[in-house]
């Protein structure tokens, strides 16, 4: 199967570039404020809506309402300190934020985790990328109007917080990870959780298709609404289940394959259309495919140490390293900067979820106000990243 | 060979030299310096970087470019005044087709004070690479979001952030700071513990946010 290289990604992209707003507005013109305090937006998000009657001439959102300066903290912290500040940025996938930081940070050192590290540092990962896209299921769907997904979303989830809960002690915010491997050996009967957990969820990913896949409301709402090329998918730089389902078979966990996960035997699930019912349909793939990694990373853990050679105080060589994983919402990177000290220099964040929402202008144009709804639930964004 | 043209390439022009006068470096009382000594398995260090590529456009621009690999990481160093050439032809002929992200480092030491950094991925090759260059505080950069859409935002956050402007950007303005603040947070000589009292007071009616 090729990684990448679908050639849909030679298409020309012919986005319209931002236009400045004509200081007035026509007679039949209007502006709303959606947000920031607005139980669809998913956080403090305002999105200005230029409106003529329901549909949506144009959008500017305002963002950085919950802006905390990670990255002027992360100069004036050690390198493991700002390890627990990672998972405060994409909060229902902090597992995801903790292993691209470990990784970057050792990748600057030149060292590697042990392989049993490395396998934990899947399941986990996999895990929670389970999570994240049942809380986003449970919330689009409410947000469209489906109550029921929710629950059981969230029931299922909460299956997958208690392993969390038993391996490292917290639920959402894990700090699971260390620099240079991890902190806790798996618990006692940790296998045996993760392979009940797989019997146990696999029917109710089954049960919320049955739920919504062939439901008509569901299919009014999202076939053809926010529809995003993959051409202007690739120039708005859209990574993640956004961009797979408009038919660009890439995933950083295949592409350039981190931690263990070229020893997996996985598939990258896509869309055709760039709708929000394949973004639907491609994370509902993407769920089944996770349990299959943890099926195989469960089944062939090696022994062994947990923790690499990694000295007790952190003190990278000068130098610079870019280095991303594939997150649930898109490819999550860190550029770190080194001046030798115990202190990052520079630690720029590259969050999917900022780049994710700019396409959001692209999405909406020409949809109904309620449409606006069903995209930036289809998006999966968490402003808890967008802002940093 | 064109081999020869990089074998000056061990200077280190790189930025990363700059900043041992970094901070106070209020750290750790005990530890640093014993275990540091066996921490240091002979750093790495940047090594000149030869491919197609680099060769088809040293010859086009010569000493303005400088192609280096760090950790299995390649860079261009590029000269200011070529960032809009060789960044188009990286999209135009080279594929490079994804700009991941644009970012931007202070070295308040130097006297040209900013690395811009944009990092860019190609499908077609599955390769990343980094493009830098230096600007001095004050100087201006051309706007890359004629090239890569995602970039306007991207842009944005770097002018909110270190106060670098973009030529021909549609719509400059802060993005996560609000509108009126002042001061450029990223920049080595903005405190943490700095805010700008005179919006807060004004817009949020208190005395200090702190």
């Amino acid at each position: 199967m090729s990684v990448h290289g679908n050639d849909r990604t030679n298409d020309v992209s012919n986005l319209e570039l931002e236009t400045p707003e004509t200081p007035y507005l026509d007679a039949n013109e209007l502006i709303i404020n959606m947000g920031p305090q607005h139980p669809a937006t998913h956080g403090v998000l305002r999105v200005i809506l230029k409106l003529d009657g329901e549909k949506v001439l144009g959008t500017e959102c305002v963002i950085g309402y919950l802006h905390r300066g990670v990255e002027k903290i992360a100069e004036n912290r050690t390198y493991t300190m700002f390890n627990p500040y990672v998972d405060r940025m994409d909060y229902v996938a902090a597992v995801s934020n903790g292993l691209g930081y470990c990784e970057a940070v050792e990748k600057l050192m030149n060292v590697e985790a042990p392989p049993r590290a490395q396998y934990i540092r899947v399941i986990l990962t996999e895990l929670n990328r389970m999570a994240s896209h049942q809380l986003w299921l449970g919330t689009h769907a409410l947000d469209i109007g489906a109550m029921t997904p929710l629950f059981y979303t969230f029931r299922d989830r909460e299956e997958i917080l208690k392993i969390f809960e038993r391996y490292c002690g917290a639920r959402l915010t894990t700090h699971a990870f260390r620099i240079g491997g991890c902190q806790y050996e798996t618990y006692a009967g940790f296998e045996r959780d993760v392979k009940n957990f797989l019997t146990f969820v696999a029917p109710k990913i089954d049960e919320y298709e049955e739920l919504l896949t062939t439901n008509r409301i569901w299919l009014e709402r999202t076939k053809n609404v926010g529809v995003i090329s993959a051409a202007d998918a690739v120039a708005l730089g859209v990574t993640g289940p956004v961009l797979r389902a408009s038919g660009v078979q890439w995933d950083l966990r295949k592409a350039q394959p981190y931690a263990a996960y070229s020893k997996f035997d996985f598939e990258i699930p896509t869309g055709e259309n760039g709708d929000t019912y394949d973004r639907y349909l491609v994370r509902m793939a993407e769920m089944r495919q996770s349990l299959r990694i943890i099926e195989q990373a469960v089944n062939t853990i090696p022994e062994g140490p947990i923790m690499g050679k990694v000295p007790k105080v952190i003190k990278p060589p000068v130098g610079e390293i870019y280095h991303s994983i594939e997150a649930p919402k898109g490819e999550l990177g860190y550029f770190i900067v080194s001046d030798g000290s115990t202190q990052p220099y520079r630690l720029r964040v590259r969050p999917p979820s900022f780049v994710n929402l700019q396409a959001l202008d692209v999405m909406v144009r020409g949809l109904l106000v309620a449409d606006v709804i069903a995209v930036i639930g289809t998006l999966d964004i968490v402003l808890g990243e967008v802002d940093r | 060979m064109a081999e020869e043209v990089k074998s000056p390439a061990p200077p280190p022009p790189e930025g990363e030299k700059q900043p041992t006068a970094e901070k106070p470096v209020a750290a750790a009382p005990a530890a640093p310096a014993k275990p540091a000594a066996p921490a240091k398995p002979a750093g790495p260090v940047p090594l000149p970087w030869t491919s197609p590529l680099v060769e088809k456009y040293r010859d086009q621009y010569g000493s303005g470019l400088d192609a280096q690999t760090y950790l299995g990481q390649n860079y261009l160093t590029v000269d200011r005044s070529l960032i809009p050439d060789i960044l188009r032809l990286l999209r135009d002929e080279e594929q490079f087709d994804y700009c991941v992200d644009i970012t931007a480092v202070h070295y308040p030491k130097r006297e040209k004070q900013f690395d811009v950094v944009w990092i860019l991925y190609s499908f077609a090759r599955n390769e990343r690479v980094r493009v830098k260059t230096q600007i001095a505080d004050g100087a201006s950069i051309p706007s890359s979001v004629s090239i890569w859409a995602t970039a306007n935002w991207l842009e944005r956050e770097v002018y909110d952030m270190f106060g670098i402007q973009f030529d021909g950007h549609p719509d400059l303005k802060r993005i996560l700071l609000p509108d009126g603040w002042k001061g450029h947070p990223l920049r080595k000589d903005y405190g943490i513990l700095q805010q700008d009292n005179e919006w807060v007071q004004i817009n949020l009616g208190i005395e200090s946010g702190q």
